[in-house]
């Protein structure tokens, strides 16, 4: 059977109506109306629309969850192991605890990498010590000793370990940190402990603060060791470091060759296809290169006041803002350089004119409401605009103020903000306003879906990817398309507009 | 799981007080009426039955279950022995200090007999806790199900009684929902002035009694080197009766109470009316000397 495509694409763009900002504060006053006071009191300084001059979105962020509003975020274990130290490939990250923190987070989050897994690379196992309860009542200190020398022995071509403690570590007082110095000699390699117990902090967003701080304690002393005896090379005026990129679907890689091709020497990549060695020797770049400035701002930040070393925030979602980033990037160095940006944009024109092109009047005017983690859910918008789509609602899992002052640069005036979003307001927001598509992750998707609506997941690009570079919003495009203009939604009727057709 | 018959009983009190030692003799002195009772020792130092059992310290049960594996690798028999007059004795066990968690060794302990049918034909399961109830662990043996009847150890000095307030507070939050009650305060005394009066009035204060007086007297101590009870150590003497006296007492109580502690202003109160302590004046007369004439404090 052949569905009715056309239909399809004329039925989804009739729905959207753009709210006045007035009507937006009322949508929302009207969905926390069935809260209890006390929830409705927190609720309510995490929802605001976003109004054009103002220097933030208006509201509260970084908060603990409410209990029982089925939040999505995760925990300080998921921020370093999962995010910020698990993509370093060569090390070994052992899940310190019970086996279930290790064994759901197993395969980490598409992080790409080159290697050979379980040879010289480690990014799609899994270690853990697998805690009983005579470690729980003993302590582990010693069975973790034990497992680093017998990782040693079965994967001799690892270049460190690293040490993500869960819940159980910080309550019974574990001395992690001597293990991991006694292991570190008795290996001769980097061990890093890190203190990310789960139940510390509000969201996985301490994870990756208390991540780049084992960088700065257990990391960066080895450089500064090697620049004291005199064993860091000069380099090049152009080195810089890829930080905070996590070459999911391979973003890093298609980022990479641009910044390559203006004639930049990326020396460093973290932590996305990253090595150990890479992250020791960051320190010695002229630039800071960073993409998800949640994740990563803490050890940019270090480098900056303790080496000196300049960061800058780039953003490498649709032509746009490759361009402009380019140019920016480009600013910080020579003449040569800059001249080299203005060829590379020029090059990928036409390659980029005929995505546009292609995909610009299949997507024209759909409307897509956005819900990712800390930086996402402002640096793909210019990319739905290159697409000639309409944002008109974001928010942030675990994002801080500054990432909602950040956000002001992104967003129109009318947008709809939601902080730590609960799955009820999601749903009441998406059922009012009839976004055309739906961007955001796992546990959302299978909900909008089922309602019949386009979606997208943004964490993980849906198994696909790159979408970082000229060649990733290549794919962006296709993959937006792909969910949006899908015969499979005629075959599906959303109940509202089953009630619309027939009224 | 645990026989509705069993009177479950558990000793509490400042670390140091000597509860290991008022217990076991007591207990000998259950066991010498007849009674039929277990001790188990919640204590990760498991010194709680060494005067029964004429050793320095038995196998506990978290220590089988280390070496073995884990706890379902532990036969009941391995861990629980039997000492003087047939008092059945083990103990829980725990990590070395400084590691691990030894509140979650006492739960294992515990669950581990229960599931095993240690508590069966029996009269009196005895807990002998350490110290401070510090955490859930340890509050494990006044949880709902466990210890029915609590007995604080104290004497007349003022930590032995804070603790005892304390260890008050915790008996009353397990009150309502696990239905522990205080059974009584035993002085172990210290020879404290006018120690007798002031554990009488605490006991008061906390809606108890004072179930028992022990006076001092080094005939314990000779007992105790020689890893005996007074009671199977010197059965004639002064000290084997109080110790029979208190065993009675307890098997005897009637009166549980729901405890009220006091406030830490009130327990100081308490010390200044008994002439322990003195008032404020005396405090910043002591300071003001102090800084006038430092050597005199030394």
């Amino acid at each position: 059977m052949t569905p009715p495509e056309s239909a399809t694409l004329e039925e989804t763009t009739a729905v959207n109506q753009a709210l006045s900002v007035a009507d937006t504060k009322e949508l929302i006053k009207e969905v926390l109306e069935v809260y209890p006071d006390k929830a409705k009191k927190k609720r309510e300084k995490h929802l605001n629309v976003y109004e054009a001059g103002k220097s933030d979105c208006g509201v509260k962020s970084n908060i603990k969850s409410v209990p029982g509003s089925m939040t999505t975020r995760g925990c300080a274990y998921a921020g370093s192991k999962g995010v910020v130290w698990g993509p370093i490939k060569d090390m070994i990250h052992i899940s310190h605890g019970p086996v279930g923190c290790g064994y759901y987070s197993w395969s980490g989050r598409r992080n790409y990498y080159i290697g050979t897994t379980g040879i010289d690379t480690f990014g799609t196992m899994q270690f853990t010590s697998d805690f009983q309860e005579r470690d729980i009542v003993f302590g582990g200190d010693k069975k973790l000793a034990q497992l680093i020398t017998e990782l040693e022995e079965l994967f001799p071509l690892n270049r460190g370990v690293s040490i993500q403690s869960e819940c159980p570590i910080g309550l019974i007082g574990d001395d992690i940190e001597a293990v991991a110095k006694k292991s570190a000699k008795e290996i001769g390699k980097t061990v890093v402990p890190v203190r990310c117990e789960g139940f510390r902090g509000v969201s996985q967003s301490l994870g990756h603060h208390i991540a780049n701080d084992a960088v700065r304690d257990w990391v960066f002393p080895q450089y500064d060791k090697a620049k004291k005896e005199g064993n860091v090379p000069e380099g090049t005026p152009y080195d810089v470091a890829i930080i905070g990129d996590y070459n999911i679907g391979g973003d890093a890689w298609s980022s990479r060759i641009l910044l390559e091709e203006i004639g930049l020497r990326v020396v460093a990549q973290w932590s996305g296809d990253g090595t150990l060695h890479e992250m020791i020797n960051t320190p010695s770049v002229k630039l800071n290169l960073v993409h998800c400035y949640r994740s990563m701002n803490y050890i940019s930040r270090h480098m900056e006041e303790a080496y000196g070393i300049p960061w800058l925030e780039y953003n490498f979602f649709g032509p746009t803002k490759i361009a402009e980033s380019l140019r920016e990037i480009a600013a910080k160095f020579d003449a040569t350089i800059q001249q080299k940006a203005e060829e590379v944009i020029a090059k990928y024109e036409a390659q980029t004119q005929a995505v546009i092109e292609k995909y610009r009047p299949r997507l024209e005017g759909k409307t897509v409401a956005l819900m990712v983690g800390g930086l996402r859910p402002r640096h793909v918008v210019p990319a739905f605009y290159d697409l000639g789509m309409k944002l008109i609602g974001t928010g942030y899992e675990f994002g801080h103020n500054d990432d909602y002052k950040r956000t002001t640069h992104y967003v129109e005036n009318g947008t709809l903000i939601y902080d730590d979003v609960s799955a009820y307001e999601f749903e009441e927001f998406v059922k009012q306003l009839k976004p055309d598509l739906i961007a955001s992750g796992i546990k959302e998707k299978y909900v909008f879906q089922k309602m019949a609506l386009p979606f997208r997941q943004m964490h993980s690009w849906d198994y696909s990817g790159p979408y970082h570079g000229y060649d990733g919003f290549a794919i962006f495009a296709r993959d937006m398309d792909l969910a949006l203009n899908s015969p499979t939604w005629s075959l599906i009727g959303a109940p509202w507009k089953q009630a619309e057709a027939t009224a | 799981m645990t026989d509705e018959q069993i009177r479950q009983i558990a000793f509490y009190g400042k670390g140091g007080i000597g509860k290991s030692t008022t217990s076991q003799n007591t207990i000998a002195g259950m066991a010498e009426l007849g009674q039929r009772v277990m001790i188990v020792g919640c204590d990760p130092k498991a010194d709680s039955t060494r005067l029964m059992l004429h050793s320095k310290a038995q196998t506990t049960v978290l220590h089988l279950a280390a070496e073995r594996g884990a706890v379902e690798d532990v036969e009941l028999e391995e861990v629980l022995l039997t000492g003087y007059r047939d008092v059945r004795c083990v103990e829980s066990g725990g990590p070395e200090p400084g590691v691990g968690c030894a509140g979650r060794g006492i739960i294992t302990a515990i669950n581990f007999l229960e599931e095993n049918g240690a508590y069966e034909d029996l009269d009196f399961v005895s807990y002998d806790v350490l110290g401070d109830v510090v955490c859930g662990g340890f509050a494990m043996p006044i949880r709902e199900g466990k210890a029915q009847e609590i007995y604080i150890v104290t004497s007349g000095e003022m930590m032995a009684m804070y603790a005892a307030n304390n260890i008050a507070r915790g008996v009353l939050k397990y009150a309502h929902s696990g239905g522990v009650r205080l059974g009584g305060l035993i002085c172990n005394s210290r020879k404290v002035d006018r120690e007798l009066e002031l554990i009488e009035t605490l006991a008061k204060r906390l809606n108890t009694q004072l179930l028992h007086f022990v006076p001092r007297d080094n005939i314990v101590q000779h007992a105790e080197l020689r890893r005996m009870t007074v009671i199977e150590y010197a059965p004639d003497s002064q000290q084997a009766e109080e110790y029979r006296t208190l065993a009675k007492k307890i098997i005897d109580n009637k009166d549980l109470c729901i405890p009220t502690p006091i406030s830490m202003d009130e327990l100081e109160d308490l010390l200044v009316e008994f002439g322990i302590l003195g008032g404020e004046e005396e405090y910043e007369k002591a300071i003001k000397e102090g800084t006038k004439a430092p050597a005199s404090i030394a």
